[in-house]
């Protein structure tokens, strides 16, 4: 399946690893803060409202 | 009072009303697109005749690089409309943007310089485009940095907003001054990535579908980023105000 | 218009203001490059013209946060805002003190220590008209970074990282004046880039520095 890259074979693999890490991890790091600032948006305004 | 409140949360609001059914698609569209782009690049095409399997590298290089300038072109355009409109969401797209685009700037360089390596015989050569990439990212820099030191949304969003449309100008000058700075030396580059005519149906319809991916990604990337910037900048608003309560 | 400038230029030369500063540091860094790249003249030579821009333009840089920032601590930028001159007035005026007192002794100092650099008899006449047509959009650009930061406390780091890239065109073409006049090359599509770019930041950007600085007073 792996297709045969010959003596280029790092430059290509290094490549596409670098760059599907650096997408992944700017996926995640938004994912997160999203989800993150979400619940604590809930939770402050749970709380402004039980205040008045 | 009350009426500038309404104004504070009712377009935010109707954006997250709405991007949270558009959400979904987009992130599905970029998923379906990156990943079938991505695999037929890298499994299904021949390798270049000069470049060898190297030319597997145009599938992130080239939409990376594309969507570094036109990242920056959206958050010119969004701040512009928080100059003159006064949107808050304006803004805060543009704050959203700013990150991903500085991430592409990356993958464009790096990719450049590890196919740069097999093909020019070095990591980095001073090549106008090259250049210009790192000035880019240096504009992306110091455009974040400045989002992160100021405390007050508003001024931030101002000062940010002037910053890009001066940077704008700047990085387009630059453009030119380092077109005319290295002219002649890289001229001779036979091999150009970017250069449409050089690149062949075989490796230019998967290269569309993985242009087509990473301008899902971005637009996915940015609503969600923007939506936390608006649940946050409510939660700021919310604490300030309960704050002065108490 | 002229008082705030005279006032601005006697604070500058007074112990403190950062007159001295620039000076010495454009020399420290003169003098620190044979250090790096070693004594060899002919190297020299040929890196002179950029090693004198790059200092000019770092020294210019040293001095960026003086503009503003005292002002802004005292409160007499308040003051100045709310005086019958416009705001654009008050930072080409600011930019221009800047220049009088950092670009200036800059383009003065800069034969001297291109002496020191075995610069090419050619190049001293083309180095001076470069930085003396370039400086004023090192003063210029750089009072908009200083107008963007006023406010921050700790504004030193960010005000050179969003500065430093908006000083490259100038860099490129200032430098390319030099190096170009040093080995005796035709000059004038740079010089012309060089002119047109300081002509531009000087006439437009004053109108963003004086909207920044609104923003940053607010």
């Amino acid at each position: 399946m792996m297709p045969d890259l010959g003596k280029y074979a790092e430059a290509v693999l290094s490549s596409y690893a670098v760059s599907i890490l650096l997408i992944a991890v700017l996926i995640a790091v938004s994912v997160r803060r999203s989800n993150r600032i979400k619940n604590e948006l809930q939770e402050v305004e749970k709380k402004v409202k039980s205040n008045g | 009072m009350n009426l500038n409140a309404f104004w504070e949360y009712a377009n935010p609001k109707k954006f997250i009303q709405t991007t949270d059914r558009l959400l979904p698609w987009f992130a599905g569209l970029a998923a379906v697109t990156l990943v079938g782009g991505l695999i037929w690049g890298f499994f299904f095409t021949p390798e270049d005749y000069r470049q060898g399997s190297t030319v597997k590298i145009i599938y992130l290089h080239v939409p990376s690089a594309l969507m570094a300038i036109n990242a920056w072109l959206m958050m010119l355009v969004t701040s512009l409309i928080w100059i003159v409109r006064r949107h808050h969401v304006s803004a805060l797209a543009a704050r959203a943007a700013a990150p991903v685009g500085m991430v592409m700037t990356v993958i464009a360089l790096v990719t450049g310089a590890i196919w740069g390596q097999p093909m020019w015989g070095t990591w980095w050569a001073w090549d106008p485009r090259l250049t210009s990439f790192l000035i880019l990212f240096l504009f992306y820099l110091g455009y974040i940095a400045l989002w992160e030191a100021i405390e007050n949304d508003d001024t931030a969003a101002d000062l940010t907003s002037i910053l890009c449309l001066v940077g704008s100008v700047f990085a387009l000058l630059s453009r030119y001054a380092v077109n005319f700075w290295n002219q002649g030396l890289h001229q001779g580059a036979s091999l150009s990535l970017d250069k449409e005519e050089n690149v062949a149906d075989v490796f230019w319809y998967p290269l569309l579908v993985c242009m087509a991916g990473f301008v899902f990604l971005f637009i996915a990337l940015v609503l969600m980023r923007t939506r936390t910037e608006i649940r946050a900048r409510r939660m700021r608003a919310l604490l300030a105000r309960e704050r002065m309560g108490a | 218009m002229i008082a705030l400038l005279l006032r601005d230029i006697r604070l500058a030369m007074r112990a403190g203001g950062g007159f001295g500063l620039g000076l010495s540091f454009f020399l420290i860094v003169v003098v620190l490059v044979p250090f790096g790249v070693g004594p060899q003249s002919a190297l020299l030579t040929v890196i002179a013209p950029g090693i004198l821009w790059l200092g000019a333009l770092l020294a210019c840089l040293l001095s960026l946060d003086r503009i503003l920032a005292l002002d802004w601590e005292d409160g007499s930028l308040d003051l100045l805002a709310t005086s019958p001159l416009p705001m654009e007035g008050i930072v080409s005026v600011k930019a221009l003190a800047h220049w009088l007192t950092t670009g200036l002794p800059l383009v003065a100092a800069a034969p001297v220590l291109g002496l020191l650099l075995n610069l090419s008899e050619a190049g001293y006449k083309w180095l001076i008209i470069s930085l003396f047509l370039g400086t004023p959009a090192l003063s210029v650009i750089g009072t908009f970074g200083a107008a963007l930061t006023v406010g921050l406390k700790r504004g030193g780091l960010l005000l050179s990282l969003l500065v430093l890239p908006l000083y490259v065109p100038t860099l490129i073409f200032g430098a390319e004046v030099a190096r170009r006049g040093a080995e005796g090359f035709d000059v004038t599509t740079p010089l012309l880039m060089l002119a047109g770019i300081t002509c531009g930041t000087i006439a437009l950007l004053p109108f963003a520095s004086a909207a920044v600085l609104r923003v940053n007073l607010r």
